[in-house]
């Protein structure tokens, strides 16, 4: 599928799929990529090393430091996918060489959990 | 996007290494936002200031940017996780203290205005109607917007950063008049409401609004409900200011029923060990107000009250600060309760507040419970 790109690079890997928004500074522990918020459906689990797909990020704009903090401290995801890139999210992205493309509505309903994809965010593609 | 030859130059990294990040940033958000050019902004607004948010990562990003970045435009910032004046008097240690102190050491060398303050709207003299800046603190981006007659998107961290070191912003979202038109009105149809009531009103409203949103039945708010509003929209969502009054399109009912639901998520306990009054940090007016209420009462519990230092004088001058604290009230400055490192749960399982902002941060962030209950409830309550 196509997507858009917001911060360009490549990643391979897993999928993880999040229902709700995510709220990067209350939802998730910066040291170790967990997501504590006992309200959201990705809790207990931890979105490092994975190829995080969420609607968009809510809440505080300090999440984008607590972006900067899961690649300082090795538990970011491989790469982001959105619906909508919030100012937050594709701001902590760009300064932490994340990569984050959005794909449309129904492009996006088609990502699947634990699917294994490429994703060329120079090109714009998710295989 | 289209830059100028000047930003694509910055961009390409002739302008330096601390630029060009900057640049890349913008462009980002500008790509995100189908923005197609950038404009000038006058005044950003800072957040990541407080060691507890930012954590060892922010620490050195900001150590190494300021070894030769400068902030183009007037840069504020937002509160720190303690007040220097008077840490030595809690129970906090001296890594956090020292990682404290170079977070703040690096704003300042940038050129920021030491305010350590979430509300710059009420602490500055706001520039004139239509001004482009760029706030990053959540609640002070939907008041710059909704009351102040100011234009910014609700910038991330690292965007408001961007716009502070380049003087420019992507034109997008928010900062087109066609995005500022709400599509969604929401009927505030809960009687008698408080600061309180408010506060869940915007937490409601995040979560179901986009970029902008219409609220109707809304009247004669003050301060306190103005900002509890505001601070609690920011937290559960994306949108960035409202307007009063009924707007075409979808029709959305904040109900007793509505209302109930997100005390139930917030509220976790009946009582409170402490009392955390502030965030939004108090500004004179509601420091005058607590004051008066406080006449001749005192507080049961500890009561911590954050404002900025900003005000320090005129509350002084005014005898406010002499009556809140003969009530027992610990006013603190330059820091506000969302992640203050001196609200800890190895001395506290249950905090009081006021603020929904402060609930959802306490519980997520510092990991205790929360009573909630509005100002008025908490003087009847929790002082004799």
């Amino acid at each position: 599928m196509n997507v858009k790109v917001i911060v360009k690079g490549q990643a391979k890997g897993l999928l993880l799929v999040a229902k709700n928004p995510l709220n990067f500074l209350g939802g998730i522990d910066k040291k170790t990529g967990i997501v504590h918020d006992k309200n959201h459906d990705l809790f207990g689990k931890s979105i490092g090393d994975k190829i995080l797909v969420f609607p968009y990020g809510i809440g505080s704009s300090v999440g984008a430091y607590t972006i900067y903090s899961l690649k300082y401290n090795h538990c970011a995801p491989l790469a982001m996918i959105c619906l909508k890139a919030d100012l937050t999210t594709a701001s902590g992205c760009a300064i932490s060489n994340i990569p984050l493309v959005v794909a449309s509505k129904n492009d996006y309903d088609l990502l699947q959990e634990d699917k294994e994809v490429i994703l060329d965010a120079i090109k714009g593609q998710i295989s | 996007m289209e830059l100028t030859k000047e930003e694509e130059s910055a961009l390409d990294g002739k302008q330096g290494e601390t630029l060009a990040l900057a640049y890349r940033t913008l462009v980002a958000i500008g790509e995100a936002s189908d923005s197609d050019r950038l404009i000038p902004i006058e005044w950003a607004h800072l957040s990541g200031v407080n060691y507890n948010t930012i954590g060892d990562a922010g620490r050195d990003f900001l150590s190494h940017l300021s070894q030769d970045a400068k902030f183009k435009v007037k840069t504020t910032v937002n509160p720190m996780g303690f007040d220097f004046d008077s840490v030595t008097r809690y129970n906090l240690d001296d890594d956090f203290i020292e990682n404290q102190r170079s977070i703040k050491n690096s704003y300042e060398k940038m050129g920021a205005i030491p305010s350590y303050s979430c509300i710059p709207y009420e602490i500055f003299d706001v520039p004139k109607q239509g001004t482009q800046v760029s706030f990053a603190e959540s609640n002070a981006a939907i008041y710059a917007n909704s009351f102040s007659g100011l234009v910014t998107n609700k910038e991330g961290a690292f965007s408001a950063l961007a716009s502070a070191l380049t003087g420019k912003s992507p034109c997008s979202d928010l900062r087109d008049d066609k995005t500022r038109k709400p599509n969604l009105t929401i009927r505030m149809k809960v009687e008698s409401p408080d600061e309180l009531t408010y506060g869940m009103l915007g937490y409601f409203a995040g979560k179901v609004a986009g970029s902008s949103v219409a609220l109707s039945g809304v009247n004669g708010l003050d301060k306190r409900s103005c900002k509890s509003l505001c601070a609690g929209m920011g937290t559960s969502g994306a949108c960035g200011m409202f307007t009063f009054g009924e707007e075409e399109g979808e029709k959305i009912d904040f109900d007793k029923k509505e209302m109930q639901k997100i005390h139930d998520e917030l509220n976790t306990s009946e009582s409170g060990d402490l009392i955390t009054l502030g965030s939004p940090q108090l500004g004179l007016d509601e420091i005058g107000d607590l004051a008066a209420i406080l006449k001749g009462r005192s507080f049961k519990k500890r009561c911590m009250i954050f404002c900025p230092s900003a005000i320090k004088g005129q509350m002084r001058d005014l005898g406010y600060r002499k009556e809140i604290e003969r009530a027992g009230g610990e006013l603190l400055f330059d820091c506000c309760t969302c992640l203050s490192p001196l609200v800890d749960n190895k001395e506290v399982d249950s905090v009081t507040t006021n603020s929904v902002k402060g609930a959802y941060y306490l519980r997520t962030s510092n990991k205790v419970d929360v009573n909630l209950k509005s100002l008025k409830k908490i003087v009847e309550e929790e002082t004799k």
